[in-house]
């Protein structure tokens, strides 16, 4: 009776999506396998801790490009942004705290620095916003563009140089752990997590993104302020790819123009595993999110089989992504037409 | 004895389990102009796409020349020569003519190179089979509708064709144009091509058909010669029922002009526009395709910037520089195409009935109520009787007739004053259109101001107080219902005469 109830909720859910429980199946088996073959390595408590500060770098960006796929779109230039606005936090920081600064100036320093970026960051993202909604070119051009534009500022800043010597109170402040266990990045990553969930499925423009993703002139029919709100979505994502280039800059201890350059198809890979249409409209924050737990764990898991080595990672990552993507959109494809079929015959006699 | 190209005996389909098809017997012989009519959804197409191949029938057998097939495929049919023209016509608009015209010849003659001498001479040869005059290196996509349609009609005839189906030609098309198709048709005829022409227009049944058949539900149910036709009787047929064409009781009186339209102009579409519309006064706009009238909805809906004249809402003037202006203004507008304008399709219903007024239920940090949103939902699903078990599913899992009352919905929500209906019942079952057209009247009788654009005369004639007639762009006419038939409206829409009738 017990495990009835216990159960119950659980399983309506994955009625209700069954993609998303795919997902966790996937997330379920990866982890019982790797606990197997590489027990020791699985039940340490390091594995799990050194990985709750690398997945918030990519999981951070793919937040923000989900948001803009839901509108139908996509956001390439995350990695861009991510650089640009943590070398101009790094500058900030280097002028404004000499190495023999006090605390007090340091903190200071520190907290301009992170809104300096976060600002930055959401500037840019209003301006793909701009260039997609207003000025209306495709998404993927657009932001193509930016990610080689933010990058060639980043470029030009710093000569192609590493920023490094920043006060040691930004990396104790994210390599510090909350309760001596949780790590500062995947705190930072479940609150904006959190935030995300409620933009999209509580409030009401959330809504309106859904619904411009899924018909855009249906929508502005309707009379949605398409250009506002898509110039709103990529700002949100240029936000995202700020903090996470604020844990990039604490993670290397420094800031380049070209860390994370691998992210940028990775994070598009992650939000379509997680099950958000390409096309628009349909995707859940919850799918994107154990999208990015299994990329994540399927990479710590790699690492502790020395025969691998690092050259095989793309040829695992990308295989995996196929072969899940394929797998699930068959049988998501076999679900929606048995749905559909099931509902033609309700409305049938409901007619 | 006249030849049979093929005919049809028992034929059934089934879609989910609902039949499409039910039993239908159709018999078409050479040389023969026959017309085939039915409502939508009546399984027309459904036909045309077994004798061409494209589904399977469950039950029943064809016989194409003479020879029996249980299982025709889109190649047996081709082979046979059947020809089917699409209402889309199923050209490429950003090829050539000549390259429409050869490029399905070749490809079936599984020739692998370009060889474009040749394909300027197949070309030539497809179009002086019907007269038809056209610069081959044009761009499809440029030519007029009719042009597009002699295109495919040139395209069918390179193969040996006895039979060419036609979807619904004459439904883009202006008069002059008709008339010319009907001539390529008789000329086809006279060489022995039998033609199937898809039709639910009595007119067209009249003049062109030399026999036909209604079917209704995927049932047949009449094959006869269209001497023994009148209008009561078609409509009996295609309808199932005895139409009274009842009037909706007009009121003796109408309240203050809440829409004043003065000299309106658009380049290339509106010229000199002058109406006023009042409130609780249903106001009928028709003509032709492109004669403004779809324009003009788009115009007072703020989509185009008007170039010259004055709109005035409830006295006060306005601008309308977008589609927001004018729903802060009191102005719905149904679409003329719901699927790609008025609905996501995706989404839920609760979703699209709510879209319109979303910020109405959001608190200032933005979070939406949902019990709010809720009620909203329940209260018109329940007030304009949309049928479903669960306002979440999905609005592409209704009907026709419950969407077209979802996109409904969406704009009463807003509580308009003025309601603009582009098309108020295309795609809508009957059942389903009498009761929009009673939702109507109740709303003009709730004091709204309602507009509606159509082409179905009937329609006209039985919900509106008055009618604007369109053409190029300008008010050619304005009847008065109670005082105009069927035909006249029908006449003065074509041009057929000029001169005010009723006025």
């Amino acid at each position: 009776m017990e495990s009835t109830t216990l159960l119950s909720r659980p399983l309506a859910l994955a009625r209700r999506d069954p993609y998303v429980a795919r997902l966790f199946v996937i997330l379920v088996t990866l982890v019982a396998f790797f606990l197997i073959v590489r027990t020791d390595n699985f039940l340490s408590f390091g594995t799990w801790q050194s990985m709750g500060v690398q997945f918030p770098e990519f999981g951070l960006m793919a937040l923000g490009v989900m948001i803009t796929m839901i509108t139908g779109g996509i956001d390439l230039s995350v990695v861009g942004i991510a650089n640009m606005t943590s070398i101009a936090a790094a500058s900030i920081m280097l002028s404004m705290v000499p190495p023999d600064a006090s605390g007090g100036q340091a903190t200071v320093g520190i907290l301009v620095a992170v809104a300096v970026s976060l600002v930055t960051g959401a500037l840019a993202g209003a301006f793909n916003g701009f260039l997609v909604s207003v000025v209306k070119i495709p998404a993927i051009l657009v932001t193509l563009g930016t990610l080689e534009l933010f990058t060639g500022i980043a470029i030009i800043i710093t000569a192609g140089k590493p920023l490094s010597g920043l006060p040691a109170l930004y990396g104790q402040t994210f390599g510090a752990r909350l309760f001596g266990v949780v790590p500062v990045p995947l705190l930072i990553f479940v609150v904006v997590a959190i935030a995300m969930g409620v933009v999209m499925h509580k409030m009401s423009f959330g809504s309106k993104l859904y619904m411009l993703g899924t018909n855009a002139t249906a929508a502005r029919f309707s009379g949605l302020h398409s250009a506002r709100l898509l110039i709103q979505t990529y700002t949100i994502s240029g936000v995202c790819a700020a903090i996470a280039g604020l844990v990039l800059l604490a993670n290397y201890n420094s800031a380049k123009a070209d860390y994370g350059v691998a992210y940028t198809l990775l994070t598009v890979l992650i939000v379509v595993l997680g099950g958000v249409d390409p096309n628009g409209g349909k995707g859940k924050l919850l799918g994107v999110v154990l999208a990015i737990v299994i990329l994540q764990i399927l990479s710590s898991g790699l690492n502790m089989f020395p025969a691998i080595s690092n050259f095989y990672r793309p040829l695992i990552y990308g295989g995996v992504l196929l072969v899940v993507i394929s797998i699930s959109e068959g049988k998501g494809r076999f679900w929606k037409r048995l749905n559909t079929r099931k509902k033609t015959k309700e409305e049938v006699v409901v007619s | 004895m006249v030849e049979t190209v093929i005919s049809v005996r028992d034929l059934s389909k089934s879609f989910a389990g609902v039949k499409a098809l039910d039993g239908v017997n159709l018999e078409i012989r050479a040389g023969e102009i026959h017309c085939l009519a039915g409502e939508n959804g009546s399984g027309k197409s459904t036909l045309i796409k077994v004798i061409s191949g494209v589904y399977q029938p469950d039950e029943g057998t064809i016989e194409l020349n003479g020879t029996r097939h249980d299982k025709l495929t889109p190649i047996e049919a081709i082979r046979g020569g059947v020809q089917v023209i699409y209402q889309d016509f199923s050209i490429f608009p950003n090829l050539s003519v000549m390259e429409n015209l050869a490029l399905n010849h070749e490809l079936s003659q599984g020739r692998k190179l370009v060889n474009w001498r040749r394909f300027r001479t197949i070309a030539k040869e497809a179009i002086a089979k019907i007269n038809f005059h056209v610069d081959l290196d044009a761009r499809v996509g440029d030519l007029s509708v009719a042009d597009k349609q002699l295109v495919a009609i040139s395209r069918a005839l390179l193969h040996d064709t006895k039979l060419i189906i036609m979807d619904e030609p004459t439904t883009a098309l202006t008069n002059r144009e008709v008339e010319a198709l009907f001539r390529v048709i008789l000329d086809l005829k006279s060489r022995g091509i039998a033609i199937l022409f898809v039709s639910h227009k009595l007119g067209e049944v009249f003049e062109i058909s030399e026999r036909f058949t209604i079917i209704r539900n995927g049932k047949l149910v009449v094959t006869s010669l269209p001497e023994e036709l009148d209008h009561k009787k078609f409509a009996h047929y295609m309808t199932g029922r005895e139409v009274d064409d009842v009037r909706f009781e007009q009121p003796e009186t109408v309240g203050e002009p809440v829409l004043e339209v003065e000299g309106l102009g658009l380049e290339g579409a509106l010229e000199d526009i002058t109406f006023t519309l009042h409130a609780g006064e249903v106001l009928g706009i028709t003509g032709l395709l492109g004669s403004g009238r779809t324009e003009l909805a788009l115009t007072l809906f703020g989509l185009f910037p008007t170039d010259s004249g004055k709109i005035r809402v409830k006295g006060r003037a306005v601008r309308l520089g977008g589609i927001r202006d004018a729903i802060a203004n009191g102005i719905a507008y149904v679409p003329e195409d719901r699927l790609t304008e008025g609905l996501m399709l995706e989404r839920s219903i609760a979703d699209n009935i709510v879209v319109a007024e979303l910020d109405e239920f959001t608190s200032p940090l933005g979070m939406m109520d949902s019990t709010r949103r809720q009620s909203e939902v329940d209260r018109w699903v329940a007030d304009l009787k949309i049928a479903t078990a669960n306002a979440e599913n999905p609005v592409n899992t209704l009907s026709g007739g419950n969407q077209q009352r979802v996109v409904l919905a969406k704009w009463l929500a807003t509580n308009p004053d003025i309601l603009i209906l582009n098309g108020p019942t295309v795609g809508v079952d009957i059942g389903s259109k009498s009761d929009i057209h009673l939702i109507l009247q109740d709303l003009a009788r709730g004091g709204m101001g309602i507009i509606v654009i159509s082409d179905d005369i009937p329609e006209l004639l039985q919900t509106c107080r008055r009618i604007l007639i369109l053409d190029e762009g300008r008010v050619t006419a304005e009847v008065d219902p109670d005082t105009t038939t069927e035909q006249e409206l029908s006449d003065l829409i074509t041009g057929a005469i000029t001169a005010g009738v009723g006025v």
